[in-house]
């Protein structure tokens, strides 16, 4: 089985982003970066499908050298091959997808796989996006999949409860938090990692359809308030939350 | 608290490479995940967390450094520094099992034994299918090991061991323990296996230091272990030394773990505890005591890197790693207590890491060599004088 996954290079979770000067962009100065945690969750998936039909991973991200950071991750997790798409000009989310679809035409893989939005922008929408330029079907937020003869079986979580759809190979699988429980990275595997190639290519800018006009810190949160530190203190409390938050 | 995410004052990273960095984020993860969220409890009741070690195997953290034919990463000395220094950051008895195993157990194994023990057992040992323990000190010999009473004498079928050690780390859970002892007055290695007769291996209890990890006596009475078991390269107290330098190397890394514990949680502690009226860390004092730690951590990441830059290059002298770990361990005590100073009485309570780093430290700084020997080791190497005797 051909299996890809995108993977995408974000900034930590616990890193605190400044806005760039151009007010448009993350500054990167002391910003750690790491392999989307979505993307994670998709790299895991296709590890278990090779493990269950053989065949071989390969990973693909979108940016420039700095991404090979996070593809030598996916490669220590036991991806088997890594190809970096290097283009630093801006992209949309459609931008995104196209370089993505580009290769995957290329490549023709049995399945894609890609976590469900990436932690820096939100946008959640390339994995849609690549499958409709393919012509492909794709199940979104997956939290169980099943691939048997070709034959996709996908639990979806859906908004208070989970939906079952059935749908053939080849497919875009979108992954969500709870398909599975990514393995670290072996010692080993991340020396093995070392000595595999990651591919290079340069794809070219494409205009985006979507511009960044602004990119702000959220205001600063209102300090708290403590009404009271013991039961005298609800009357107050409920007031406060009917009359001036408004929420009761 | 917030996830830790390093101490790195002086851009340090950008002297490691990309793979030195995934090996210690993988195992920085794997400590947030695994062993920051028990270790409490079983500092508490005085238990090593031994469901632990099939997942520590199965990252590969066991003789990290040997061949890959025995199911070993072979990393090199630096990344192998930077998973110590991460285990230690959870807590020292976690770094100590990972040290006996790697560098007293499986290193002798690989440089003194001969094939057939190398293929049998460094494997066995890499999966932790088999747990290790290095018996080197006695009651009545710490410092001076090299007037260890215990002796072997050749018999018909074998060897017998008489003697006993103490202060052995993973003794009593250990499946295999090398064993140093005297055979016609030369210090010798010997494999001797759990269950073997006349070998036993009671728990000490009573610790106020180093609580999660397994402490021993091994006794020996009339054990009969066979010939094959003595390691043949083994000969002089040097090939116990060897396996102790290996060992520290990786307690100086780890010195740094357990010290950026407490710089990180005395750090956080001193910008949210409020007293007068302003943040703790607007105290000059407190900034003075801040200041300390990151200075001593960052000298001290230094120390480390450059030593296993030239271990790495086979050039490290074992006075070298004496320096890194008697500096390294000293500062990260004292950076420990600075911690607890700066957390109040917040910090005695285990709801914090720093109480326990600092009961840890006193082991450290006993173990695999006293502040003190190591002092005179590296006096010596200066001045050409020996001062410990
Ligand atoms: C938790 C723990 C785990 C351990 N694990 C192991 C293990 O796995 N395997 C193993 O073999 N050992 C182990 N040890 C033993 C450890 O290596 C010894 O405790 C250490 O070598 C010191 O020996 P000692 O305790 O007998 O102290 P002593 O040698 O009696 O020293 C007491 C004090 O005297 C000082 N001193 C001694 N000689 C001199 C001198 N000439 N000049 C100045 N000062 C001197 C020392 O520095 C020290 O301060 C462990 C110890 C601990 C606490
Ligand atoms: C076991 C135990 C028993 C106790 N028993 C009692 C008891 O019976 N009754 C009782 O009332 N209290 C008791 N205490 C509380 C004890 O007196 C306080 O812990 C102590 O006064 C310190 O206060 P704190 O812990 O809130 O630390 P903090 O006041 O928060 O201080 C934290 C750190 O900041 C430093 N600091 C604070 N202000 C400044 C400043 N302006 N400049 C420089 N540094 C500053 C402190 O020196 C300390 O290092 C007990 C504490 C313990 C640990």
């Amino acid at each position: 089985m051909k299996i890809l996954v995108f993977v995408n290079h974000v900034p930590d979770t616990e890193t605190k982003v400044k806005v760039s000067a151009d007010g448009k962009t993350i500054d990167p100065a002391g910003v750690n970066y790491m392999l989307n945690p979505y993307d994670e969750i998709a790299v895991e998936e296709g590890l278990k499908l090779r493990e269950k039909s053989s065949g071989e991973v390969v990973v693909v991200s979108l940016g420039t050298d700095a991404n090979k950071e996070t593809l030598r991750k996916a490669l220590a997790m036991g991806c088997d091959k890594a190809v970096v798409l290097k283009d630093s000009s801006p992209r949309d989310s459609f931008g995104v997808a196209r370089a993505l679809a580009d290769y995957a035409k290329e490549y023709s893989p049995d399945i894609i796989l890609c976590g469900k939005q990436s932690i820096d922008y939100d946008d959640a929408q390339v994995g849609g996006l690549v499958a409709e330029m393919l012509g492909l079907p794709s199940i979104s937020v997956v939290v169980n999949l099943d691939v048997t003869d070709g034959a996709i079986v996908a639990e979806r979580e859906i908004e208070g409860g989970h939906e079952i759809v059935h749908s053939r190979l080849p497919a875009v699988i979108i992954a969500q938090k709870g398909l599975n429980q990514p393995r670290y990275p072996s010692l080993k595997g991340i020396m093995d990692a070392k000595r595999k190639q990651i591919e290079e290519r340069v794809v070219s800018a494409i205009k985006p359809r979507v511009e960044v006009l602004a990119m702000k810190k959220p205001s600063a949160k209102p300090p708290g308030k403590i009404v009271g530190t013991d039961a005298s203190a609800i009357p107050e409390l409920v007031r406060l939350l009917h009359e001036e938050a408004k929420i009761i | 608290m917030p996830k830790f995410q390093g101490v790195d004052y002086y851009n340090i990273d950008a002297l490691l490479s990309e793979d030195e960095i995934l090996v210690r984020n993988t195992v920085r993860e794997f400590v947030d995940d695994n062993v920051l969220p028990v270790i409490e409890k079983h500092n508490r009741a005085g238990t090593f967390p031994a469901h632990l070690i099939k997942q520590m195997a199965e990252l590969g953290l066991f003789g990290a450094t040997l061949p890959a034919k025995y199911g070993c990463a072979e990393l090199n000395n630096v990344a192998y520094g930077l998973m110590m220094q991460e285990l230690e950051r959870g807590d020292s008895g976690i770094r100590s099992f990972a040290s006996v195993q790697s560098g007293l157990v499986m290193f002798p194994v690989f440089a003194f034994g001969s094939e057939e023990q190398k293929d049998y057992w460094l494997p066995k040992l890499a999966t932790g299918e088999k747990i290790g323990c290095f018996g080197l000190t006695e009651p009545d010999f710490g410092s001076n090991p090299g007037g260890m009473i215990t002796h072997a004498e050749k018999k018909s079928g074998g060897y017998v061991l008489n003697g006993a050690k103490m202060w052995i780390t993973n003794g009593t859970i250990a499946d295999v323990a090398v064993v140093w002892a005297k055979l016609d007055g030369e210090i010798k290695g010997f494999l001797v296996e759990k269950g073997t007769k006349g070998y036993e291996a009671p728990e000490m209890h009573g610790k106020h230091s180093l609580r999660a990890s397994v402490t021993s006596e091994l006794v020996f009475q009339d054990c009969l272990i066979p010939g094959k078991n003595l390691l043949p390269k083994t000969g002089g107290l040097k090939s116990p030394l060897m396996c102790l330098s290996q060992a520290r190397y990786g307690i100086a890394w780890g010195a740094l773990g357990a010290a950026m514990a407490c710089y990180d949680a005395a750090l956080q502690y001193s910008l949210s505890r409020v007293q007068f009226d302003k943040p703790i860390a607007s105290f000059q004092m407190t900034q003075e005591k801040l200041v300390y730690m990151v200075t001593e951590i960052t000298k001290g990441q230094l120390l480390c890197l450059q030593l296993g830059r030239l271990k790495d290059q086979d050039r490290a002298k074992f006075t070298q790693i004496c320096m890194a770990k008697r500096n390294n361990v000293y500062h990260a005590l004292e950076i420990a207590r600075t911690a607890r100073e700066i957390l109040g009485a917040n910090g005695i309570l285990d709801e914090y890491p720093v109480m326990r780093h600092a009961a840890n430290l006193e082991s450290v700084k006993t173990y695999e060599g006293t502040h003190e020997m190591h002092t005179l080791i590296i006096g010596e190497d200066i001045t050409g004088i020996a001062a410990f005797n």
